[in-house]
């Protein structure tokens, strides 16, 4: 193949010629196999800033109907593979994302609607997949609100619980709070170029 | 951006170009800095805000000395079989339909990413913070093929509109506060596309809402992105960015092209070695359990059509070098620059590369080699402390890397005759004390400054005053204080 190719690899090999390997010792704690707490996730949430209501699965219609109304949002991207009974007490208009909209049409929309694959109670993250439900990346990031359900079951303790639940082949975005920025004399500002706005609801 | 880049004729092979020209030496253009109060004000502000931060989210992982441990040695045992690792992610990537190509320097690597960019038929681009991009000088090398870089990271950002360098890993504006900004986007973003809003003020959260909408049409309608990575992991063919603002997410997923510069020692061998670095990096940098946003693939994604592009840049070099190739194993946190009492006065200009603080003074010389005045002057921008090595998330012993580098760098003439003479009076102590005598004479000569060549030693420190007498002699008068 390429000439520099064989040049970096054959660098490589004369640099570390005769260096002895190093195991790798994993005392840290690795999966825990145990739920995650609902009461921590819940609390790392709001250290981000997001939005948190913790409700039963008869609540999750009303609940999300109300967000969106006290928000104001017209209409709202809803994935495929969204649960419909999720929707069904919604008043805005439901934007479905198969033929995929344009970015900009994206950025006309007042929210989006999604679930996740998991989510991580010691730091409070939601991680998607583009799985059912959660639709391809750019449905989460452009418009400038985003709704996301939670079941409780997808709440793990830890990193390593949520690494091992993944598949690394799958597009994958782990998101924290709300898109944010330390830039300004290392301030936390809320809300630059990804959803300024973060709601999370954990079915319970 | 106003980079003289130098041109490949006139550069020899073996010199690596690290994103800024290696110019006066670093006490030059750390007593400049020391001089500048603004700037004073505003690094020891953020370097002490973020500080507290990471000290108080470190210390609630109970198991933060097993993490670091892991995270050495995956590094170390990645390093030892580079070769191997780098051609199973090439596989992996592959199969996942991206395209892998390989860059022995800065110039390779410019040329390959300006030939994708220009297959495209594309002449502007829009880029994710990367250290790489910034050592190769990329945007830079992009113009001159007539395409346009746009930083979309706010600092970036602000680095670029003010015509100004970065200074830091993380924060690349850490030297500007929130009125320099200002003025920055009132004045410039005209000049780039939309233009700041006519009341900005100086409050952050109107200074980001400046940069999202000045940013957001651009995202919306450009084709190609540029982007480093964070990881890239060698079983699986995944890469990893990590993010706060959402530009990155932005660069990864719409335009339709996407080309990471990835340096070779950004490999991981496992998927599963994340659970340890995606621990250690926020923690240690942003001081944040989790930073806002992670984005993770695999070869083309979406419809997207993915390049990457692996850098060695004098990156075997180091490689090679028994103590200083633990340098490669780092992440960038920028941690060892937070706690450097050094980086904390000079801050990142002084260092005359991309790549400043403690990191930087062991990685500019053994990256560029020792030939000029500043890289040699580099193992010294340091008190030997030990702060930059206690907070390291991979355990890199910066410390004994900088004497490793210092025994290396040839000392000038007047210190080591200085060295010599030392050593000629110390060796009897009678020679000592005889020494010590005369000296107490003559200690109203004693000048501020030293003369002709030791004015070096001076210029950096005040002379200490010559004691009456010396402490032996006070001793055998006294008898130890009891006379
Ligand atoms: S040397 Fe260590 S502390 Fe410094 S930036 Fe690299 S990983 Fe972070």
């Amino acid at each position: 193949m390429s000439r520099s190719r064989d040049l970096i690899l054959a660098r490589v090999r004369r640099a570390v010629a005769g260096v002895p390997d190093v195991e790798v010792p994993r005392a840290y704690r690795g999966p825990s196999g145990t739920p995650g707490e609902i009461r921590l996730f819940e609390e790392r949430l709001r250290d981000y800033r997001a939005v948190v209501h913790v409700v039963d699965e008869a609540g999750v219609p009303e609940r999300v109907a109300r967000s969106l109304a006290e928000r104001g949002a017209r209409r709202v991207a809803v994935p495929g593979g969204f649960p419909a009974a999720w929707t069904a007490a919604v008043r805005a208009e439901r934007v479905a994302d198969e033929p995929p909209p344009t970015a900009a049409a994206l950025d006309a929309l007042d929210g989006v609607l999604t679930t996740c694959a998991v989510a991580v109670a010691e730091t409070g993250t939601i991680v998607m997949d583009a799985g059912p439900g959660q639709g391809r990346r750019a449905l989460s990031l452009v418009p400038d609100y985003h709704l996301c359900v939670v079941r409780a079951g997808q709440i793990v303790a830890g990193v390593p619980d949520a690494v091992a639940r993944l598949d690394p082949l799958r597009p994958l975005t782990w998101i924290s709070g709300p898109s944010a920025t330390s830039d300004i004399e290392l301030n936390r500002v809320e809300g630059v170029h990804g959803p300024r706005t973060l709601e999370v609801l954990i079915v319970a | 951006m106003s980079a003289e880049r130098p041109r490949s004729p006139e550069r020899p092979e073996s010199v690596t170009f690290l994103g800024m020209p290696a110019t006066r030496p670093f006490p030059r253009n750390a007593a400049r800095a020391v001089r500048d109060s603004q700037l004073r004000f505003n690094l020891r502000k953020a370097t002490r805000t973020i500080r507290a931060r990471r000290a108080s989210v470190v210390a609630e992982v109970p198991d933060w000395a097993a993490l670091r441990e892991a995270g050495r040695a995956i590094k170390d045992h990645t390093l030892r079989n580079l070769d191997r690792y780098l051609v199973q992610l090439e596989e992996a990537v592959t199969a996942a339909g991206g395209h892998v190509h390989w860059a022995a320097d800065a110039d390779e690597a410019n040329e390959i990413v300006a030939g994708l960019v220009k297959a495209t038929g594309e002449t502007e681009v829009v880029k994710v913070k990367s250290m790489v991009t910034q050592e190769i000088g990329i945007n830079e090398a992009l113009l001159d093929h007539g395409i346009t870089a746009y930083e979309t990271d706010l600092a970036e950002l602000i680095v670029q509109l003010g015509d100004d360098r970065p200074s830091h890993i993380l924060v690349p504006a850490i030297h500007r506060n929130r009125a320099e900004i200002r003025e920055i986007f009132a004045g410039r973003m005209a000049g780039w596309g939309r233009p700041a809003p006519e009341d900005l003020t100086d409050d952050p959260a109107a200074l980001a809402e400046a940069a999202r909408l000045h940013l957001r049409e651009r995202f919306l309608k450009t084709k190609v992105a540029i982007s480093g990575a964070n990881f890239a992991i060698a079983e699986t063919g995944t890469l990893v960015v990590l993010e706060s603002e959402g530009n990155g997410r932005m660069c990864l997923t719409l335009p339709t092209t996407l080309i990471s510069v990835v340096g070779i020692e950004k490999v991981l061998p496992s998927w599963r070695d994340l659970e340890v670095f995606l621990q250690l990096l926020p923690r240690s940098s942003t001081g944040e359990r989790m930073n806002p946003y992670t984005s993770m693939w695999a070869g083309a994604t979406e419809g997207q059509e993915f390049h990457l592009v692996l850098l060695d840049n004098g990156r075997t070099r180091v490689l090679a070098d028994e103590v200083g190739r633990q340098a490669l194993r780092c992440i960038r946190c920028s941690a060892c620059l937070n706690v450097c009492p050094v980086y904390e006065r000079t801050g990142g200009h002084a260092y005359g590369s991309v790549y400043p603080g403690p990191i930087g003074a062991i990685l500019t010389p053994q990256l560029r080699g020792m030939g000029s005045e500043l890289d040699r002057s580099l193992p010294y921008a340091s008190s030997l402390c030990g702060a930059c090595y206690d907070v390291c998330p991979v355990a890199i012993d910066i410390p004994s890397v900088l004497v490793d580098l210092r025994a290396r760098a040839p000392h000038p003439w007047p210190e080591r005759a200085g060295m010599a003479a030392a050593g000629w009076v110390l060796r009897r102590s009678g020679r000592l004390a005889r020494m010590q005598r005369i000296g107490g004479r003559l200690r109203n000569l004693a000048p501020r400054r030293l003369p002709g060549p030791l004015a070096a030693w001076t210029d950096t420190r005040d002379l200490p005053e010559v004691p009456r007498e010396s402490f032996r002699d006070w001793w055998d008068r006294t008898d130890g204080g009891r006379r």
